[in-house]
C-alpha cells in the first residue's frame, strides 16, 4: 500500500490507520473477538484462522444482502430490457442511422444496466455480507534443493548418454541435417504469396498520348479547365474504362497513377524547372509542362498517403498524413517534412483536341520510396 | 454462516467423479485457498484480461457476417448515402453488420472500444509492475512474456482497425506498407509477399484477418494464459506492510472472497464498456467511406496505441537520409519504424536485466518496491513514459496545430525538442521528487506526523503538534531498502587474495561501476533513524498527547 505512510488526520489520532480501500472498517471486529465465549480456534467454524478472518456485524451482514439482491433485481431487469430492446426496431428500422444510434442506446443502455447490476451486487456481496479476509500464506521457495538439482542433473546426464546421443556424434549429427531442410521448408512454401517486384513498382499504366480523368468521374481533362483559374488543382486518373473495375482502372493502377495537375503563373517556377534533367539532352521540366500546368504523382514519397493539400499562394503541396511538403513550383522538391525524395513528375501535352495527355511515364517510381528505386 | 462441513450430495458425486480421474482435491482445496494481496492497482492487469475476454466473444460474433474480401462491389445495401458506390466486400459487409444486423453495431462498438481498453490497461498494468519493480527475480520471464503481449496487442489492434477497408483504416495498411518498403534490400519483396503483389492488392484484407481471428489471437491466448499461470506458480508480489515478508503473502484467499471480487469486477468492466460503446461513437466507418488509395482526409488519427509510431514518423527528419551508390536509405522512415520501436519495447525487455547487471542483485523480491525508493529506475521510467509521450502527442500535431493555432511547422520543431529534452527532464524531476518524498518519509518516521494542531507554548512561541504514526506506517517507512550494488563494494575488484579481477580494469568493468555510482549515489538514508525520536515529539507534544497516540 504505497499510500499507508500518509498519517492517520482523524481526531483520535488513535492507531487505526487511514483505511485504505479493501481493509475493514474501524468499527468491524475480528470474528475472534465477536462474542463467542469460547476459545477463538474452537469456536470459529470458517476455512481460514478466526485472526484472518474479519466477519461483518449481523446488521451490515443483512443490510448488505438487501443491497446485493436489489443490485441483482436491477440486474434481472436490464436484463430483459435487453432481450425487449432487440425487438424494438426491427432489421428494416435501424437501415436509417438515426434509427441504429437509438437502437444502439437502447441496447447498450440496458446491457450496461444488467452488467452493472450484477457487478455492484457481487461487490456489495463480498464486502458487506462476507468477512474480510487477510490470510497469510508462505511463498513457495522457488529455487529446487542442491539435492534435488543435483539428482536431476546426473538422472538427466544418464539418460542422454544411455541414449546415445551425446556419445554417437555421426547420428546426432545426420538427425540435425536431416531436420534442417524441413526448417526450409515454410519459407519456400511461401514463395507463391505474391510476385517478385521485377519493374512493378518502376512502370505505371501512363504513356504517351494517354488522356486523364477527373478524379471520380469520366471526364477527361482539358487545357482550358485551367483557364478561369490561374491557381486551379486537379486530381486525375488515367483515361482507362477498363470493365473489370468498378473504378475504371484497378485499385493497384490508382494507387500508382494518380497525379495532380496544377496551374502554376508564368513568374513563379523555380531554378530547378529550367535545369537540364539528367540523361536527356537539353530537356528540362518545364518541357514537360504545358501552358503552366504540372502534373506529379499524388503518392507522397514518404510512405504512399496521397498528398492532397495544395496551398496555391506559396505553390506547397502538403501530405496531410506525416506533413511532407513539396514545392510544386520548384520540381517538387521536399521543403519540409520526412519524404525522402520529391514527388516524380509526369510529362505533359495536349492533343489536337485540346485534352490534356500524358508524354511518357513517370520521371521515376511514385510511391513509398525503397531502396533501389533510383536504378533501372 | 452454515454449519455445513459435508457437502451436498450432488456436489459431492460431480467432485467424485472428477477427482476420481484427475486427483484434484489437494492441489483443488491449495489452489482455492490462494492469497491475492490487496491493492487498487492489482486490478489493472484484470482489466486486461477481463477486455481479452470480452474481446473473443465479441469477435466471434462478428465473424458471423463479415467477409474478409476485397472483392469490388457496387454496394446495394440499406445504407442510403453510399449505395451505388464501388466498394470492397469487407466494407460493405461491416456497413451490413452496422444497418441491418440487429446489435451488430454494439458489438462492433463494444469491440473497438474493449480493445483501446485492453491496449490502455495493459500498458498501466505495465507501468505498475515497471514502477514497483515487480519484475524482477523471479518474475523476469513474465515480465518478457508481458513485453510480447504488448507488442502483439498493437499488431492485433492495427490488423483488427484495418479490416473495414474504410478510408483510415486503408491508409493504415498504407503506411504500414510505406514502412515495409523502406528496408533496405527485401522491402519491396516483403511488401510484394505480404500484399499477394502491389499495393493494395486484392489479398490483404484475407491475410489481415487470418492474422487477426486466427494466428496472433492464438499466441495472445497461449501468452496470456502463461503470464497467469506463471502469476499463479510463483504468486502475486505485494507492497510493504505489516507481515508482508518476502516470504509471506497476505491477502484475500481465492476462495470465496476473490472469485466473488474478481467475478464482480468483471461485470464492472464489461459494463464500462458496455457504456461507452452505448452512447459514445467510434469509428463510424459509414461517415469515412470506403477506402481508396487516390483520396484522404486531413485530421486523420489511428487508434490511440499506434499513435507513438505516427508520432515519430511525423517528426522525424529526412536530414539522415542517405544513399550510397544510388541506392536509398530513407531513415526518416526506418528510425521511426524500427528504431523508435526497438527502442520502446527493446527497452523494456532488457531493463530487467540491465537493472540486475547493474546492482548485481541476485535475490528473489516478493515485496514491491514503493517507486520512491528506487529513484533511477523511477526516473527511467518517467523518461519512457515522457519520451512516448511526447511521440504520442506528436501523432496528433495537426490538431494541436489547428486547436492551439500554432503553424504546423513549428509544432514538428517543438516535438523534435521535446523529444529529446522531455525524457531528460523528466528523469531528473521524477528522481528529484522521489528523493524530497524520502526525505518526507525518513522525518516523518522521525518525528511523526504533522497533526494539524497549533498550540502556543508558555513562551509565546507557537508550534505544531506532532503524533505518533500507526505501527503499519512505521512498517512501511521502515521497510524501505538500502540500494546498493556489488559493484561497489570494497573488494568488487580484488578476489580474496587481494588480485586484482582483470574483469575490473575492462571497458565494461568500469561501465558497470559508473552505472552502479549513478544508481544508488542519491539516496536518503535511513539508517540509525529509530522511529520516534525527533525532537517533535518528545519537545512538543504534551503528555496525554503522546499517550493518546500510542
Amino acid at each position: 500500500m504505497t499510500e499507508n505512510n500518509t498519517n492517520d488526520n482523524n481526531e483520535a489520532g488513535g492507531p487505526a490507520p487511514e483505511r485504505v480501500v479493501g481493509t475493514p472498517k474501524a468499527g468491524e471486529r475480528v470474528v475472534s473477538e465477536a462474542g463467542t465465549s469460547a476459545a477463538p480456534e474452537s469456536g470459529h467454524e470458517g476455512p481460514y484462522k478466526a485472526s484472518e478472518t474479519h466477519g461483518r456485524p449481523e446488521e451490515t451482514q443483512r443490510r448488505g444482502e438487501k443491497l446485493a439482491s436489489l443490485w441483482f433485481v436491477l440486474a434481472f431487469l436490464g436484463g430483459i430490457g435487453f432481450l425487449a430492446s432487440y425487438f424494438v426496431f426491427g432489421p428494416e428500422a435501424i437501415a436509417e442511422p438515426q434509427i441504429a444510434q437509438y437502437s444502439n442506446m437502447l441496447l447498450g443502455g440496458t446491457l450496461t444496466l444488467s452488467l452493472f447490476g450484477i457487478g455492484a451486487g457481487m461487490t456489495v456481496w463480498a464486502r458487506q455480507v462476507m468477512p474480510h479476509y487477510e490470510v497469510a500464506s508462505p511463498y513457495d521457495e522457488l529455487p529446487s534443493s542442491e539435492q534435488e538439482k543435483g539428482s536431476f542433473g546426473a538422472f538427466f546426464m544418464r539418460g542422454a548418454d544411455e541414449s546415445g546421443f551425446t556419445k554417437r556424434p555421426l547420428m546426432r549429427r545426420t538427425l540435425i541435417l536431416a531436420m534442417l531442410p524441413l526448417g526450409l521448408a515454410p519459407i519456400v512454401l511461401l514463395r507463391d504469396t505474391g510476385p517478385l517486384p521485377g519493374n512493378k513498382l518502376k512502370n505505371t499504366v501512363w504513356e504517351p498520348g494517354l488522356r486523364m480523368y477527373v478524379e471520380g468521374t469520366h471526364r477527361a481533362v482539358r487545357a482550358e479547365d485551367f483557364e478561369n483559374d490561374p491557381n486551379a488543382m486537379i486530381s486525375a486518373l488515367p483515361a482507362i474504362d477498363d470493365e473489370h473495375h468498378p473504378h475504371g482502372i484497378s485499385l493497384d493502377e490508382m494507387a500508382k497513377s494518380v497525379i495532380l495537375l496544377i496551374k502554376i503563373p508564368e513568374g513563379d517556377w523555380e531554378e530547378r524547372m529550367k535545369e537540364e534533367v539528367e540523361g536527356t539532352d537539353g530537356v528540362t521540366r518545364l518541357n514537360w509542362t504545358h501552358n503552366g500546368i504540372i502534373a506529379y504523382s499524388k503518392i507522397c514519397t514518404h510512405v504512399g498517403c496521397p498528398a492532397a493539400l495544395y496551398e496555391s499562394t506559396t505553390h506547397r503541396i502538403l501530405c496531410p498524413c506525416h506533413q511532407s511538403t513539396f514545392d510544386a513550383a520548384n520540381a517538387a522538391e521536399v521543403v519540409f517534412g520526412p519524404a525522402h525524395r520529391p514527388l516524380p513528375q509526369l510529362p505533359i501535352s495536349v492533343d489536337d483536341e485540346g485534352y490534356l495527355i500524358a508524354t511518357g511515364d513517370f520521371t521515376a517510381p511514385p510511391g513509398p520510396t525503397f531502396w533501389d528505386y533510383a536504378k533501372d | 454462516m452454515s454449519k455445513t462441513t459435508q457437502a451436498p450430495k450432488a456436489l459431492r458425486g460431480v467432485g467424485n467423479f472428477i477427482d476420481d480421474r484427475f486427483h484434484l482435491a489437494k492441489t483443488g482445496e491449495k489452489n482455492l485457498r490462494k492469497v491475492f494481496p490487496n491493492h487498487w492497482s492489482f486490478m489493472l492487469g484484470e482489466i486486461a484480461l477481463y477486455s481479452f475476454i470480452i474481446l473473443l466473444i465479441t469477435g466471434v460474433f462478428l465473424t458471423l457476417w463479415f467477409k474478409p474480401s476485397m472483392g469490388e462491389i457496387i454496394y446495394d445495401g440499406s445504407y442510403d448515402r453510399l449505395r451505388g458506390v464501388p466498394m470492397s466486400e469487407a466494407y460493405a459487409s461491416t456497413l451490413y453488420i452496422t444497418f441491418e444486423v440487429r446489435g451488430g453495431l454494439l458489438v462492433r462498438q463494444i469491440h473497438h472500444w474493449a480493445a483501446l481498453i485492453f491496449v490502455a490497461s495493459l500498458v498501466v498494468h505495465a507501468l505498475r509492475v515497471f514502477f514497483t519493480g515487480a519484475f524482477r527475480k523471479p518474475r523476469e520471464i513474465n515480465w518478457l512474456i508481458g513485453v510480447a503481449i504488448f507488442v502483439l496487442a498493437m499488431l492485433e489492434g492495427l490488423f483488427g482497425y484495418s479490416l473495414p477497408d474504410d478510408l483510415p483504416s486503408g491508409m493504415g495498411v498504407r503506411i504500414l506498407q510505406g514502412v515495409m518498403m523502406a528496408l533496405p534490400l527485401i522491402g519491396p519483396y516483403i511488401s510484394m509477399f505480404l500484399f499477394g503483389g502491389e499495393f493494395p492488392g486484392e489479398d490483404i484484407i484475407t491475410r489481415l484477418y487470418m492474422l487477426h481471428v486466427l494466428a496472433i489471437p492464438a499466441l495472445l491466448l497461449g501468452l496470456i494464459v502463461a503470464h497467469f499461470m506463471i502469476l499463479w506458480h510463483q504468486k502475486h508480489t505485494q507492497y510493504p506492510g505489516r507481515g508482508r515478508t518476502d516470504k509471506t503473502v497476505v491477502g484475500t484467499p481465492m476462495f470465496p472472497a476473490f472469485a466473488v471480487k474478481a467475478g464482480g469486477f468483471f461485470f464492472f468492466t464489461f459494463a464500462v464498456i458496455a457504456v461507452l460503446s452505448a452512447f459514445v461513437q467510434i469509428n463510424p466507418i459509414h461517415l469515412f467511406g470506403p477506402f481508396t488509395p487516390t483520396s484522404i482526409t486531413s485530421g486523420l488519427q489511428p487508434d490511440w496505441y499506434m499513435g507513438f509510431m505516427e508520432g515519430s514518423l511525423r517528426i522525424f527528419p529526412n536530414w539522415f537520409d542517405i544513399a550510397p551508390f544510388g541506392y536509398a536509405i530513407p531513415t526518416a522512415v526506418l528510425v521511426p519504424g524500427l528504431v523508435v520501436p526497438g527502442l520502446v519495447f527493446g527497452g523494456m525487455a532488457a531493463w530487467p536485466f540491465i537493472e540486475q547487471w547493474i546492482t548485481g542483485d541476485k535475490r528473489a523480491h516478493n515485496v514491491a518496491d514503493r517507486p520512491r525508493n528506487a529513484p533511477v529506475r523511477t526516473g527511467v521510467g518517467a523518461a519512457g513514459v515522457t519520451f512516448y509521450g511526447v511521440l504520442w502527442l506528436a501523432g496528433s500535431n495537426d490538431i494541436l496545430s489547428e486547436t492551439f493555432s500554432v503553424e504546423l511547422y513549428v509544432t514538428t520543431y517543438i516535438f523534435r525538442v521535446l523529444a529529446i529534452v522531455g525524457p531528460v527532464l523528466a528523469f531528473v524531476i521524477a528522481k528529484r521528487i522521489c528523493l524530497g518524498l524520502q526525505r518526507r518519509d525518513r522525518e516523518t518516521l522521525e518525528h511523526g506526523y504533522e497533526s494539524g494542531t497549533i498550540q502556543q507554548l508558555p513562551s509565546g512561541e507557537f508550534i505544531e503538534v506532532h503524533k505518533h504514526n500507526s505501527e503499519e506506517t512505521v512498517h512501511v517507512l521502515e521497510s524501505k531498502p538500502t540500494i546498493a550494488s556489488t559493484a561497489l563494494a570494497d573488494d568488487a575488484d580484488v578476489d580474496d587474495k587481494g588480485v586484482e579481477n582483470p574483469k575490473a580494469r575492462k571497458g565494461t568493468g568500469k561501465l558497470r561501476r559508473a552505472l552502479a555510482h549513478w544508481y544508488t549515489k542519491d539516496n536518503v538514508p535511513i539508517d540509525g533513524v529509530e522511529a520516534h525520536s525527533g525532537h517533535h515529539l518528545h519537545h512538543s507534544a504534551p503528555e496525554g498527547e503522546k499517550e493518546a497516540a500510542h
